[in-house]
């Protein structure tokens, strides 16, 4: 199963950067949020793969680690302002400069 | 207390006098003037203190871990400072009220004023070597500022950037300087490093340490080669000029000498060093004054000169020198601040300061005449004056000094010449200004004697020059006691203040130094004739800027290099570090990357999850061009990344990961609709061959990474958070606990930030244009029926529903997963949808909420919360919980916790819908605009 998790991250930063890397604005919004995802589950695994035992107080067995899942809720929902700034950037630079180049040659779209 | 408030006065006051000039610009003059008046009250109680011999002292500890604290000393050497600092700052502020014209904004300059105040008295009262260069620096910045006062004007504001160019660079050398002296002395405090001189002398680090805090000293004293910046800065007003360049600030530099000087001199390095550029600021300034035809120009170069001659006298290091030092440093900013005035009067009147025109003032303006030439002769080092004292001190220490064998005589002589220059350009202020006969061409004529008030200032300097020049024993004696004393930290030497010591070598020097001086004046057309053939426009400042023009043209051209506008390059530049940072110690590691936990198994929903996850990432990727099926597929992973929460028990995590996935599919599409329809294949195949090895390597280190982590042992540091999540924070969700009580000033900040992008994106959306395609990429057009009925009908059903889910899960969150992350996105999904189905318009009409205030409220709420345990004597963010009984509903609980998720809650729905509102709001003006 650790194996298996493992590869699952490695192929979603593997898309995730080749996306970053991409000449336009889109693919690297798409990539940003590819990254962010690999990036939640990596520090959610952090806590290690713990089957059915939600952190609840009061409960008989022990439970998954609620630190990182608590790292993660804001880190999810500040995601979401990170990809919004982005995306909204991207979009006033298309306004302001007419293209959504972001590999510095600048042609019209 | 009362040494903290000496500072803090003039510091906090400098806000007031721009609120005072909407009463007038009396009003602004007098609160500046009262500000300054109320820290001499306060600094009265101390000062006498200090004269009967008892230094004060107050200290606080702030971060004594790592050495600093606030440590305030007022000995005899900061109270003659203080007692500069804010007597000529009294004169300067009556002598601004006259001298600023009607257009000039006063409430400023007398703020600026005011700020510079306090910094110059928090360098006087400092006890502690890097909390004395804060307000150092502080001096540097309010001196660009005052004298950039008229920004106006280039030469104003090109001087102000030299002084802070050059000063600034001083105070960088100083604190590396003052870096190394507390590593030496094992301390900062300014009295525990005056009692080290030994330990400091010895040490292998004194010359590199003394080289670099001397740098901060000349440069701020204006000492050659660094003095070019000061006869720039006459572009300030005349009155900051008198303060500034004349009477405080410039003489930080030589204060910092007189401070440290018990720890400090004493060597060769020191004499030379100290000595030798003193001696040639001292000539070097004397000889340009004479050659210049600015009033202020003349001035500034006998600042210098003077400055250098201080400088010399600690230089000399001899206990009488700097008794000396230490009495021409209260003499000197006497008479100049009075010729400062005295030469802003005559500008004021005459509109120049060029002295080939302005003559025989004498005529029109008596009274302003008579008090500049008797300051003008105190400079000169006429008897009865208090210039004449402590020159004649000067005179005798030079020579009195073996250390320089054979050449003894060479210090008399430059001292002596140095003596005809300043008699020279004394006679050359007096003479060509009052006298000489008509004045020439003047902007304004004929000139008169300025408002009464505007002299008094003057007056009251003059009075001092003339005071201490013939009563020296009963007027000066006790402060420069008490201020000798502090600077040796020892005994006083025996010294006589009389004006008369007998017919000695000194008094000779003085005779010579005045006829010689008077001889070289009356030559004065022959050698300005010479000056300008021998040294034709040789100018330090031409050397500046070219410097600065060539460090700014590298300082670019650097940037260019590196900085070529392409994120795909800084990107790739930078994940290539990383991957080289990471892969370096895996490589050179022999232990295994696999650690010794056991694999679970694996089952096959999970493997069926994992394998959609992958391949919806592949196939975003591979169809990034086909927008829409992208965003599918991103949504697919989005969507398997929550299931992925689920299956390891983190229902929270699920939940938000959901409702965030919506918002963010919403934007996309948003987005989408604004940004080019068409893709075309940008990278060259070489160019996505390098790519797509590059993020192989940072997958494959991830994977790795996550496996070798994985596979290896856990222990838990939560075990707190679970313990305590029911006695101490009253919920057995500990997710929840541990964001709204545990870790609540984490969750303040997250929110905060999140506030601040929804407004950075308010403010980015605000006025933006964009093309609207009137078609799809399929060149179809767009739907007719914008607002489909069964979506619309359905939403309006289902929004109480949502609504009332979303109270469900905020409720409940405390104890069971929910909370205000995930409540406020179901309430911004629920309103969402109703824009998407009916319309902003119709929305809106029902709708009638600001964003703004509801994101302000949640910021409010959760601070005011975690402010509320101050109440009761708790630390910040401290949550309070009750179980409380109600008839019918049972029993529940209340904890302020859920207030301040009420905090969180309101601030994700107000973050969420400006964002997306906005958003959609830009489609509708395009719509309405382009008649679609």
């Amino acid at each position: 199963m650790e194996a298996l998790a493992a590869l699952t991250l490695a192929v979603l930063v593997t898309c995730g950067v080749y996306l970053v890397l991409r000449a336009r604005t889109y693919p690297v919004v798409l990539g940003l949020s590819l990254l962010s995802y690999a990036v939640n589950l990596f520090l959610f695994f952090t806590g290690r793969l713990v089957t059915g035992a939600p952190p609840l107080a009061g409960a008989a067995t022990p439970t998954a680690d609620p630190l990182p899942q608590a790292l993660v809720l804001t880190a999810i929902v500040i995601g979401f302002g990170m990809t919004a700034f982005v995306v909204i950037l991207a979009l006033r630079a298309r306004g302001e400069l007419g293209n959504d180049h972001v590999d510095g040659t600048g042609e019209k779209s | 207390m009362n040494l903290l408030l000496i500072i803090l006065l003039p510091l906090l006051g400098a806000l007031l006098p721009p609120l005072a000039i909407r009463y007038g610009r009396s009003a602004s003059a007098w609160t500046a003037a009262a500000i300054t008046l109320a820290a001499l009250l306060f600094a009265l109680g101390p000062l006498v203190a200090v004269f009967g011999g008892a230094p004060q002292e107050v200290h606080w500890t702030w971060l004594p871990q790592a050495g600093l604290d606030i440590h305030l000393r007022l000995d005899g050497l900061a109270a003659l400072f203080v007692l500069l600092i804010l007597g000529i700052g009294l004169l300067v502020i009556l002598y601004a009220r006259y001298y600023l014209a009607e257009r000039d904004p006063m409430g400023r300059f007398y703020g600026l004023l005011l700020l510079f105040m306090g910094a110059m008295l928090g360098v006087a009262l400092s006890n502690h070597l890097l909390q004395l260069l804060v307000f150092w620096e502080l001096t540097s910045l309010s001196s660009f500022l005052l004298i950039s006062y008229w920004h106006h004007r280039s030469d104003a504001r090109r001087g102000a950037r030299m002084a802070l160019a050059i000063t600034g660079a001083g105070g960088l050398a100083m604190l590396a300087g003052f870096m190394l002296l507390g590593h030496i002395v094992g301390s900062y405090q300014i009295s525990v490093i005056l009692n080290a001189g030994d330990l400091i002398r010895a040490h292998p680090l004194y010359a590199p340490m003394l080289l670099l805090v001397l740098l901060g000293a000349f440069t701020k004293s204006a000492q050659f080669p660094f003095h070019f910046w000061l006869p720039h800065a006459m572009a300030a007003p005349t009155p900051v000029s008198a303060y500034l360049h004349s009477a405080t600030m410039v003489k930080a530099g030589v204060f910092l000498l007189a401070r440290l000087y018990p720890a400090l001199s004493g060597t060769e390095l020191w004499f030379f060093l100290v000595g030798g550029v003193g001696l040639a600021t001292l000539l070097f300034a004397a000889y340009n004054a004479l050659f210049q035809h600015d009033l202020k120009g003349l001035l500034a170069y006998s600042t210098i000169s003077h400055l250098g001659l201080i400088t010399l006298l600690f230089g000399i290091g001899t206990p009488l020198a700097a008794v000396a030092g230490v009495f021409h440093i209260i003499n000197h900013a006497t008479f100049k601040a009075s010729l400062f005035m005295a030469a802003g009067i005559i500008d004021h009147e005459t509109g120049t300061r060029d002295m080939r025109l302005i003559n025989g003032m004498w005529k029109y303006m008596p009274h302003t005449a008579t008090l500049a030439m008797v300051a003008a002769a105190a400079m000169a080092g006429v008897p009865l004056l208090n210039g004449f004292l402590s020159k004649e001190m000067f005179f005798a220490e030079t020579l009195h000094l073996s250390a320089l064998g054979a050449f003894s005589w060479v210090l008399p002589a430059a001292a002596t010449l140095a003596g005809i220059f300043a008699v020279a350009y004394s006679a050359r202020f007096i003479h060509d200004v009052f006298f000489n006969g008509e004045p020439i061409d003047l902007p304004k004529f004929p000139p008169h004697e300025p408002p009464r008030h505007m002299k008094v200032p003057v007056e009251i300097l003059v009075a001092l020059c003339l005071l201490v020049g013939i009563l020296p024993a009963i007027t000066v004696a006790p402060l420069l006691a008490v201020a000798a004393g502090a600077v040796l930290n020892g005994p006083l030497p025996d010294y006589s203040l009389a004006i008369w010591h007998g017919f000695n070598t000194p008094f000779i020097m003085s005779l010579v130094a005045l006829a010689g001086g008077i001889a070289l004046y009356t030559q004065r057309h022959k050698l300005f004739a010479l000056h300008d053939r021998v040294f034709p426009g040789v100018d330090a400042r031409a050397l500046f800027w070219e410097f600065i023009t060539w460090l700014m043209d590298t300082a670019h051209a650097m940037t260019r290099a590196l900085e070529n506008g392409s994120l795909q390059r800084y990107a790739a530049l930078l994940l290539l570090t990383a991957v080289a940072a990471i892969a370096w110690p895996f490589l050179n590691s022999t232990a295994p990357i696999a650690g010794p936990v056991p694999a679970a198994p694996i089952d096959a929903l999970t493997l069926l999850g994992a394998l959609v996850m992958m391949a919806a990432a592949v196939v975003t990727t591979v169809w990034q061009r086909q927008r829409l099926t992208a965003v599918i597929a991103l949504s697919v992973v989005g969507l398997v990344v929550s299931l992925t929460f689920v299956r390891w028990s983190a229902p929270d995590l699920a939940l938000t990961q959901l409702s965030v996935e919506v918002v963010t599919i919403v934007l996309l599409l948003l987005a989408l609709y604004f940004l080019p329809q068409r893709a075309t294949v940008d990278s060259s195949n070489l160019r996505r061959g390098q790519d797509l090895l590059l993020a192989t390597g940072v997958g494959g280190g991830v994977g790795l990474i996550t496996w070798a982590m994985l596979t290896r042992p856990y222990t838990t540091i939560a075990n707190y958070f679970v313990e305590n999540s029911l006695p101490g924070g009253g919920g057995a969700n500990v997710v929840n606990v541990i964001l709204v009580d545990f870790r609540g000033f984490d969750t303040l900040g997250e929110i905060t930030v999140l506030a601040i992008a929804a407004i950075g994106i308010f403010a980015l959306l605000d006025n933006l244009r964009l093309e609207m395609p009137a078609t799809d990429d399929g060149g179809r057009p767009w739907s007719s029926e914008r607002y489909p009925l069964v979506l619309s009908q359905l939403t309006r059903f289902l929004l109480p529903l949502a609504l009332l889910v979303s109270v469900y899960l905020f409720l409940r969150g405390h104890n069971a997963p929910g909370g205000g992350f995930i409540a406020g996105l179901v309430t911004a999904v629920a309103l969402i949808l109703q824009y998407m189905a009916s319309g902003i318009d119709w929305t809106q009409q029902r709708w009638r909420l600001q964003y703004h205030p509801i994101i302000a409220a949640g910021v409010l709420i959760a601070a005011a919360t975690g402010a509320g345990s101050w109440l009761y004597d708790r630390p910040f963010l401290t949550s309070a919980f009750g179980h409380f009984h109600l008839p019918l509903a049972g029993e529940f609980e209340l904890a302020t916790a859920m207030l301040f998720d009420l905090g969180v809650y309101l601030t994700v729905v107000g973050v969420v819908m400006l964002i997306l509102a906005n958003l959609g709001k830009l489609t509708q003006r395009s719509a309405g605009e382009g008649g679609t």
